[in-house]
This record gives C-alpha cells, sequence and structure tokens, in this order.
C-alpha cells in the first residue's frame, strides 16, 4: 500500500468504522422490534404454542428440517406445511404420530417420537402458528417449500 | 519457540485435529444418510449425526483458537503466559464438556438429554448450531471468561501489539456474542433474529478478527516483512469486515417475518463482505512476495496463502452468489446454502487453524520446520483436503441449482422428497469427495510421524 495512507489512518477507520456501523446496527433493531408486532403472528403466541415450541426444540427438529429456511437441508420445510397439508392440525398429527419405529427400508424417515395426544397437539398449534407469521413476499415461493 | 508456556498450545491442537477427524467422520456418516435413508436409522438419526458434525467442528475450531492464542500471545507481548496452570486445567475442563456433551447427544435421546440437564429450568437446547445443554453453555463461558482473563492479563502486561490487541478484540466480542445464546423467547421471529447475534457476529463478525489477526501473525514469522506493513494491512482488513458484516447481519433478515428494508440492507452490505476476503488475498500474496526470507517451512506458507484464497472464494465468491435478496428468495434454506458453508468454513477457519498448527507444531517440537518427507505429506494432504472440498462445494452446488428449478423455479413445482431423490447423483459424488477428504484427514494426521531428511534452513 502507498505509503500516503498510514498505519494511523487504517486504524481510524477500523475503530471508526466498527463503532459507527455497530450503533447503526443497534439503532435498526430496535426499529425491527418495534415493527414486529405487524408481522409476527403474536397476538396467536398462546402457552399452547410456546409449549409446542419447546417440543420442536428438545425433539431437535431443526436437525432435519427448515423452518422458514433455517436449519438442515435434510427434511422439507416446515414454515408453511399448516398451508400444505391442507389447514389442518389433524394431518400434522397424524404424520408424526405414525411414523415407523424402525424408519422405511433404503429411505428417509422421521423418527417415532412418542409424543402423547397433548404434545401433538401443542406441536401442530406451534407449526400452524409459525405458518401465520407474515414473511416478506410470502417467503417460501410456493407451497412445496 | 521462546517461552515455554507457548507450548501449551499443543495439548490445545492435537486436541482439536482428534475432534476433526470425529467431525469428518461423522461428516461422511450423513453424506451417506442422503442416500441411504435409513443409514443407522433410528441408532444415529440424521439429526443427531448432524448436530455432532456441527458441534464437533465449532468446539475443535475454539480449541483451534485457544492454542493458537496461547502460542501467538506470549511472543507478541514478549512474556510467559499470566497462568500456564489456568490454561492446562482449562484445556480438561473443556474437553470433559465437550467430550460429555457429545456422548450425551449420541447415548440419550435429545429430549431426554434435555430432561436430565434440565433445560426447562433455562430452555436454551434445540436451535441449530446452539444444541448444547444450558449447562455446557454455561461451562463453554465459564472457560472463555478464564481463557479471556488469562490472555488479556498476558497482552496488557506485556508488550501490546497491533495483532495481540486484534486477536484480543476477536475473542472477547466471541464470549460477548455467545451470551445471545441464553435468549430463547417464545416468538419465533425474536427468537431467529438475535440466534443470528451470535452465528453471523461470529462467523461474518468477530471470528474475521481472531483469523486476520492470526494470518497476519503466520505471514511476518515466514516472510519476515516489516510488522508496520502487515499491521497496516491487518487494520483495513478487519476494518472492511465490520463495516460490511454488522449490517451485513440483515441477509438473515430475509424472509423471517421482520422489516422489509433488511431485504435492501441486507443485500447492499452483504455484497459488501467479499472485499475484505479478497484484501486478505491480495494481502497474503503480497507479503510472500514481498518475502525478506525463504522460511524452511513451506508448509506452513502454502496454508497461509490457500486460506486467503479458499475464504475468498468459500465465503466471498459463494456468499456472493446468494446474498442479494431476489436470488435468496429461491435459495434460502437449499443445498446452495450447504454448499456455502462448507467451502467458507473450511477455507476461512479449518485452514486458519491448520495453517497455524502447521507454523507452530515444529516449532514446539524444537525444530523450525518439519522434516523434507513430512512436508511434502502434510502438502499432499492439503491439496487432497483442498480439492475434495471445492468438489464437495460444486457437487452441492449442483445439487443446490436443480432443487432450486424443480421445487420453486419451474412452472409444477416437485415436492421436497421427489427432487431429493432425483438429486441423488448429486449425492453420492459429494460422498466420494467427502470419503476423499477424509483420506486427506488421515494423510495429515501421518505427516505428523512421518521421518526423513530436516529441511534446509536458508535464512
Amino acid at each position: 500500500m502507498r505509503e500516503t495512507f498510514t498505519k494511523g489512518m487504517a486504524r481510524n477507520i477500523y475503530y471508526g468504522g466498527a463503532v459507527f456501523f455497530f450503533l447503526v446496527l443497534i439503532g435498526l433493531t430496535v426499529d425491527t422490534v418495534k415493527r414486529l408486532p405487524a408481522t409476527d403472528n403474536r397476538e396467536n403466541l398462546t402457552e399452547q404454542v410456546a409449549a409446542g415450541k419447546r417440543l420442536w426444540e428438545v425433539n431437535n427438529c431443526i436437525g432435519c428440517h427448515t423452518l422458514l429456511g433455517e436449519g438442515a437441508y435434510f427434511a422439507p420445510e416446515l414454515g408453511n406445511v399448516y398451508t400444505r397439508f391442507g389447514e389442518s392440525t389433524e394431518a400434522i398429527k397424524a404424520f408424526i404420530k405414525f411414523r415407523p419405529v424402525d424408519g422405511i427400508e433404503g429411505r428417509r424417515s422421521m423418527p417415532q417420537f412418542n409424543l402423547t395426544d397433548e404434545e401433538l397437539e401443542e406441536l401442530a398449534q406451534f407449526l400452524k402458528y409459525v405458518d401465520g407469521i407474515k414473511t416478506a413476499r410470502d417467503w417460501p415461493p410456493n407451497i412445496q417449500g | 519457540m521462546k517461552y515455554e508456556s507457548q507450548g501449551i498450545a499443543k495439548l490445545y491442537f492435537i486436541a482439536a485435529i482428534a475432534l476433526f477427524v470425529g467431525q469428518i467422520l461423522f461428516g461422511v456418516t450423513m453424506g451417506l444418510q442422503y442416500v441411504m435413508g435409513d443409514f443407522l436409522f433410528p441408532e444415529i438419526p440424521f439429526n443427531v449425526a448432524r448436530m455432532v458434525h456441527t458441534n464437533l467442528l465449532i468446539v475443535w475450531l475454539l480449541f483451534g483458537f485457544m492454542g493458537s492464542a496461547y502460542f501467538l500471545v506470549p511472543e507478541e507481548a514478549e512474556r510467559e503466559l499470566f497462568s500456564p496452570m489456568l490454561a492446562k486445567v482449562m484445556f480438561w475442563v473443556f474437553l470433559a464438556a465437550g467430550a460429555l456433551t457429545i456422548l450425551g447427544y449420541l447415548l440419550v435421546p435429545y429430549a431426554r438429554l434435555a430432561e436430565l440437564t434440565m433445560n426447562d429450568l433455562l430452555p436454551t437446547m434445540g436451535r441449530e448450531f446452539l444444541e448444547q445443554p444450558t449447562i455446557t453453555k454455561i461451562g463453554i463461558v465459564i472457560v472463555a471468561l478464564a481463557f479471556i482473563f488469562n490472555i488479556g492479563m498476558t497482552v496488557l502486561t506485556g508488550r501490546k501489539t497491533v495483532i495481540n490487541l486484534v486477536l484480543l478484540t476477536g475473542l472477547v466480542g466471541l464470549a460477548v456474542f455467545f451470551l445471545f445464546s441464553f435468549y430463547n423467547p417464545d416468538n419465533l421471529v425474536l427468537d431467529k433474529y438475535f440466534w443470528w447475534f451470535v452465528v453471523h457476529l461470529w462467523v461474518e463478525g468477530v471470528w474475521e478478527l481472531i483469523m486476520a489477526s492470526l494470518l497476519a501473525y503466520v505471514l511476518i514469522k515466514v516472510t519476515g516483512v516489516d510488522r508496520e506493513v502487515i499491521e497496516k494491512w491487518l487494520y483495513i482488513i478487519i476494518a472492511m469486515a465490520l463495516i460490511s458484516g454488522l449490517v451485513g447481519t440483515g441477509h438473515h433478515f430475509f424472509w423471517i417475518g421482520t422489516a422489509d428494508y433488511w431485504q435492501w440492507l441486507g443485500s447492499i452490505f452483504s455484497a459488501l463482505e467479499p472485499i475484505p476476503f479478497f484484501m486478505m488475498t491480495l494481502f497474503a500474496f503480497n507479503v510472500v512476495n514481498k518475502r525478506r526470507r525463504d522460511h524452511p517451512n513451506k508448509a506452513a506458507v502454502l496454508w497461509a496463502l490457500g486460506t486467503a484464497v479458499m475464504a475468498f472464494l468459500g465465503a466471498g465468491v459463494w456468499g456472493f452468489l446468494h446474498t442479494l435478496a431476489p436470488v435468496n428468495f429461491y435459495t434460502h434454506g437449499t443445498q446452495i446454502t450447504a454448499a456455502h458453508g462448507h467451502m467458507a468454513f473450511y477455507g476461512a477457519y479449518v485452514m486458519v487453524v491448520l495453517t497455524m498448527i502447521s507454523y507452530s507444531m515444529p516449532l514446539m517440537r524444537g525444530k523450525k520446520a518439519a522434516n523434507m518427507n513430512a512436508q511434502k505429506h502434510e502438502i499432499r494432504s492439503f491439496w487432497i483436503m483442498t480439492i475434495s472440498m471445492v468438489f464437495i462445494t460444486l457437487l452441492l452446488t449442483g445439487a443446490g441449482i436443480m432443487q432450486v428449478y424443480l421445487q420453486r423455479y419451474s412452472a409444477d413445482p416437485l415436492p421436497f422428497m421427489v427432487v431429493q431423490d432425483r438429486l441423488a447423483h448429486f449425492y453420492w459424488a459429494r460422498e466420494v469427495a467427502g470419503l476423499s477428504f477424509l483420506y486427506g484427514l488421515f494423510l495429515y494426521i501421518y505427516s505428523f510421524f512421518a521421518k526423513g531428511e530436516e529441511a534446509a534452513d536458508v535464512e
């Protein structure tokens, strides 16, 4: 690099740039959080949904599926599964409930998690709530996720 | 090696390499599960294998960063480590916590592990990369604090170089942003938003500081180029990393229910994110070309150059490919993401740790460089692992493009699993590339034991 561009100048760009853009990120974060009620479907965030989210977590569902596009890419997107399954929580529950214990020969299969009926309902309600989150351009692009 | 306490790095590096092997073994297992869905089912279902694969990566990279810091900081600070004892104790604490956590993943169902570790008291489990039980997370914080205290005291009471201060800033940032892993609100959008404060601000933020400072250190050592020149580069690279990367976090806020303006902000700033990586490539080649000596450790020089190039390709180019919102609309959460993730982690973080190991390990074993035969094997393993990773990335990219077309873009979109079946050829070829990577890794390990003629030291 040219001698006219000194180490001191580089250092100032680093400190100045880092502090400035960190503050910008904080400002945008405050604004984003303030705007969330318009999109995040919090009106439907019931205790049942919260319990469903915990089940989603402690069974490590994200280890195979994506949820709003984040997670593993081994199994289908579930952010819109409620719509894909014909807006039926019953269909979601039935799918989870009847997974074979030993899998399906030669194919990918979801494990049998032995959830109770109450837990199945909570998980299904959680997925219904996620489907209600208003994502930009109504992502995912189509019903297949 | 100028200071005795630098030798502690050896422990950390040995653990890092051992866990690296574990990571790749689970990687090839998952690769097989992509095409033979029932492989090891239900004993080791895909989600468990993946959790082990990604968590081992994180843990071994942390071992690598800590080992690197223990080697580099005393030399830069021109004093012994503040407390070698604390460094040794924390090594065993971290190794035990890591091993127990991985065993927990493998030996009991995840839900049972959550129960055993009382996840309900402070639920933090079950989010991608943050699957560790809460108690493990607390352990990580304790180890990180002890580590930063030890390194910080060494830096602050010794000679303060730019490399030391940048590294310390990166490490403090790593610890601070990890604290967001304890925040897990019921509101999924909030949860996702702040989850990225750990994941993005690590790998596209403070880890870049760590990476750049390690690379700068090795380049000073192997090229003999003036410190002033290298420090100027270092400042400008990390300046660009943070200027682009902080607001660049927004490329993760396109489709998770956050405000629409992120589509613009995220696209623009993340489009700038390749710049620091490109500068790193310029930097590395520039200083190697201007070298004032030919260091006998040819392998370390190769790793350093390789890191710069592969980080630019993996993090820079492959990141840019799908970072603009109109493109990401179709590619988000497909094999394109997986392709980028593999090459970015390998190119930036795996390779920078291997660069540090390559440079420092011979010194800790009482030599300036490994013998000629060992270096020959190490260089061969560099090419095998790197080329394998290029193929893994290209094949996953191919799979991703087809997936996007069939599942999301064509007039008649097909269901996920139907599309996956059509990608089988890509996945089989990827598995072959994965096995080739594993072979390269074994060769790498063998290089530490290979005997041969001593490297010529021409200063």
